[in-house]
């Protein structure tokens, strides 16, 4: 029993750590529309759940908490309380102590809690004690109030009849809930007529005593709007089969069926006398066809259009999803990986042998194999856009921290990436907007004085292209100073005081550690660790960040990426008795030409076009010598292309990537490593580390000469 | 380090560099392979001679003995790969270290290791954690994390800052 209520503690800490997240989202869009009722709804409910399941699992001071919140939602969602900055703030400051709360019991403080209950009173109290006038409470709840509408279903509005059918599952008490105090709460909130069914009673020694056999119809009139009567069974939604509808809003089919059941469970007729009653009635389309409203052409069409949003949302039922622990998916990315590696052993082996029955089972795994892969790595892909609330959140409280005016605008959030790219992804992304609200964008007197809207704006924008994803972030603030940057290296030695290098040369260097131009360090960044961590996070993803910048404008960088880390496709060639793997995503073709000695002129001429050829053996100095018959593998980096010249292409490899140690930390053109069929290692090649090594390569040899 | 220091007696792995033995202190050995393919990883310092798969994981192997400023090792029957975990960084990671010849496992106690000499070994004294005396010679015992991290990283940071002269070079 121990274990299971710590499984229940810890299924409700996931389930309320996704809740706090759904809160914030919510919270965050509730800022831009006040007055939408869904996403206040949305709050309670979140907030009611969060108390109720966190009292439920001993979390009393996470319940106690979340209480008072919900408390002052409570008053906004009847309409007595409206949505302000100061409300929202608070709220956000009070999700940032849940947070803490769920963490670890000790890490909270206490009077940062009190502080922020005595808060959320003081908003209900200011509300309450001016009735007519919506506005709270100026001192606690900021100034602004945010334009506010009557809400529909006020609590002292219109009553309403509703039918409930509540059917617990027999189960529902073995996780404390009372049924009959549920039907109590219900009574108390206005008219209500309760039946019980006890149909299903068994014989009482068949009766198990934890178990509930019973369900109820009710008929409740109130005037309570639909979504209290709901919350009622918030808790035990999943356990249950729950319908509330309000009478007069139901279609008429409902009411007829309805009067069906009731005439059978009376036993005045049976089923089957209902069913050949029902199915004489005639349909409606039938009967606007006869009046002459509608035509058979038109029926029909409705009729489809009826059909496609039954399986749409029959779809949609059928896409139920399940909880995976993460570390799962983890597991099974690394089996297929080994998977991968002993296919690659067995095609090999089959491909010695010879034997066609043995080709062809190969040739099946092989497939599997493959579509396993790809199924694999595509569990683990999660959209982008499930990071944006947090940016959201930064861009915010950052802007108004630093007295700035600046919004996130965010596009791709359907892109996909790994789930391990996107987390490590997060602090780097983090780094560059804290950047752009920091030192990008200028405070609104600046941005007016020079002519700009008074707010600013950071674009996070996710995209596609090949075998990457490119995320950029840009701002419309003052730009980098490339001048600046430019004698900042000369005061660290790094440029000579006459040099004029290009400024996408001077932007790498600002990623250099310790290298900062920010005149004050700021409680935020310029400390000179900044940029260095992004590309350093970057360089251990394999991915890539360009900065562009014009002064007075604004800055975008772009980080690329591979879309997946654990494997990819890749071709096969082999220098002297060494592999290596390229990228099949970037090769464009293979070509072959006579040997050339290292000191020949590197260039070829692939129909008419120039391309620079990278002879690996030299740039890897690799022994042996150059065979008469070379192989040219074009490739396609970044828009340029580049020959990288082999002794061999061996063929396509499914390429399992392999970190290289940390102790290979400095490595250059090489990206990582895998293991081939016959247990050998493949160097992966890093083509844009491979082409700077060759240019470096010429340079040392200039020098030389 | 210091729990090791109190307790009483500590099990050395011994091998040999050339003529001279050396030892290791057990807990940081994992296993001894004999000697099988290294793969080299080019524009690395001569000592990291490459990686190996050991099971689907990919090992660096350092030659020990160009890190101890001998010459190169040559392979011969009973040249080995002593794999190691070693701390960099404050992580742990294997590692491969090409030895001529693995000897035993030998149980030496507090009173048998001294202080290295502050001269004398021609090796930097950084790397040795002390001599242990058995029968009438010494062994040399080495500190590993020491000899395997700290002065590579200087180097691959060395080799960091050339390549940048050199883009800055290029650049102008």
């Amino acid at each position: 029993m121990p274990d299971e209520l710590e499984r229940g503690r810890a299924i409700f800490l996931d389930e309320a750590r996704e809740l706090v997240d759904e809160l914030e989202t919510a919270l965050l869009g509730l800022e831009d529309a006040p007055d939408d009722k869904e996403l206040v709804g949305r709050v309670f409910r979140a907030m009611h759940t969060l108390k109720g399941s966190g009292a439920m699992f001993g979390f009393d001071d996470v319940a106690a908490f979340t209480h008072e919140v919900e408390t002052c939602f409570d008053m906004v969602r009847s309409g007595r309380l409206c949505v302000t900055k100061g409300l929202i703030d608070l709220t956000l400051g009070s999700l940032d102590q849940v947070r803490l709360m769920l963490e670890g019991a000790g890490q909270a403080s206490l009077e940062t809690a009190q502080g922020l209950v005595a808060a959320f009173r003081d908003v209900c109290a200011g509300a309450s004690g001016s009735e007519d006038a919506a506005l709270p409470d100026g001192k606690a709840a900021g100034t602004a109030c945010l334009p506010c509408r009557p809400a529909p279903y006020p609590g002292g509005g219109e009553p309403a009849t509703y039918d409930i059918r509540f059917r617990p599952q027999p189960g529902i008490m073995l996780n404390g809930t009372n049924p009959l105090a549920l039907i109590s709460e219900l009574r108390a909130m206005g008219d209500c007529n309760v039946v019980a069914h006890t149909e299903q009673l068994p014989p009482l020694g068949e009766m198990d005593p934890e178990a509930c056999y019973t369900w109820w119809d009710m008929t409740l009139t109130t005037a309570r709007g639909i979504d209290e009567i709901k919350d009622v069974f918030i808790f035990v939604e999943g356990d249950c089969e729950l319908s509330v509808c309000r009478l007069g809003e139901g279609g008429q089919d409902d009411g007829r069926a309805l009067l069906g059941e009731i005439l059978v469970e009376k036993g005045d007729v049976t089923p089957e006398v209902v069913e050949e009653a029902l199915r004489r009635k005639k349909r409606l389309g039938e009967i606007l066809v006869d009046m002459g409203k509608l035509t058979p052409a038109e029926r029909d069409e409705a009729l489809a259009e009826q059909r496609t949003r039954e399986r749409a949302s029959a779809e949609q039922a059928g896409m139920a999803s399940i909880r995976v622990a993460s570390e799962r998916l983890d597991v099974l990315a690394d089996l297929v990986g080994e998977l991968v590696t002993a296919q690659a052993r067995l095609s090999r082996l089959s491909a010695v042998l010879g034997d066609p029955e043995l080709q062809n089972i190969t040739e099946q795994v092989e497939k599997l194999a493959e579509m396993l892969r790809d199924n694999t790595l595509g569990m683990r892909m999660v959209p982008f856009g499930t990071t944006f609330t947090k940016f959201k959140r930064l861009v915010r409280d950052l802007s108004r921290d630093l007295g700035k005016d600046a919004a996130l605008e965010s596009s791709g959030g359907e892109t996909e990436l790994d789930k391990t790219v996107i987390e490590r992804l997060s602090d780097p992304v983090l780094h560059i907007i804290r950047n752009c609200i920091d030192h990008g964008i200028e405070g609104p007197e600046e941005r007016g004085a020079a002519g700009k809207p008074r707010q600013g704006v950071v674009r996070l924008s996710a995209s596609h292209s090949g075998g990457n994803v490119y995320i950029s972030i840009s701002d419309d603030g003052r730009g980098l100073d490339a001048e600046l940057i430019r004698q900042v290296a000369v005061d660290k030695g790094l440029v000579g005081p006459e040099e004029r290098p290009a400024d996408g040369f001077l932007f790498e260097l600002a990623m250099t550690p310790g290298f900062s131009t920010a005149k004050s360090v700021s409680s935020v960044s310029g400390r000179g660790v900044g940029l260095d961590v992004v590309k350093r996070r970057m360089d251990s993803l394999r991915g890539r960040v360009d900065i562009v910048s014009a002064k007075g404008s604004g800055t975008t960088i772009t980080l690329k990426l591979p879309l997946t880390l654990a494997i990819i496709d890749g071709l096969l060639v082999q220098v002297s008795d060494s592999f290596f793997v390229l990228p099949l995503g970037s090769v464009r073709e293979c070509v072959e030409r006579a040997g050339t000695g290292a000191n020949e002129r590197q260039f070829v001429d692939i129909r008419g076009e120039l391309v620079p050829a990278i002879p690996l053996r030299s740039v890897f100095g690799i022994p042996g010598g150059v065979p008469a018959l070379e192989h040219l593998v074009i490739v396609d980096e970044g828009g340029q292309k580049v020959a990288v010249a082999v002794d061999t292409v061996v063929g396509e490899h499914q390429t399992v990537i392999k970190p290289l140690s940390r102790a290979f930390r400095g490595v250059e053109g090489v990206s990582g490593a895998t293991v081939l069929g016959d247990g050998r290692l493949a160097l992966i090649l890093d083509l844009p580390g491979l082409i700077s090594c060759a240019m470096k390569e010429e340079a040392d040899w200039l020098r030389a000469a | 380090m210091g729990a090791e220091e109190t307790t009483g007696t500590t099990q050395y792995l011994t091998f040999t560099l050339g003529a001279e033995e050396f030892a290791l202190d057990i807990a940081k050995v994992r296993e001894v392979l004999d000697y099988t393919t290294i793969t080299r990883v080019p524009r690395m310092p001569d000592f990291l001679r490459g990686v190996i798969n050991l099971r689907g994981n990919v090992v660096p192997v350092v030659d020990l003995r160009m890190k101890l400023g001998m010459p190169a090792a040559e392979r011969t029957v009973s040249t080995c790969i002593v794999i190691t975990e070693v701390d960099l960084d404050g992580e742990t990671v294997q590692m491969g270290m090409l030895t001529d010849s693995v000897q035993e496992v030998l149980d030496l106690d507090q009173g048998q290791v001294q202080p290295p000499p502050r001269f004398g070994t021609k090796l930097n004294t950084e790397f040795i954690r002390g001599m242990g005396k058995r029968d009438d010679r010494f062994l040399i015992i080495l500190d590993i994390d020491r000899v395997l991290s700290g002065g590579e990283i200087a180097e691959l940071q060395h080799t960091g800052m050339e390549s940048l002269d050199a883009e800055a070079e290029m650049a102008a």
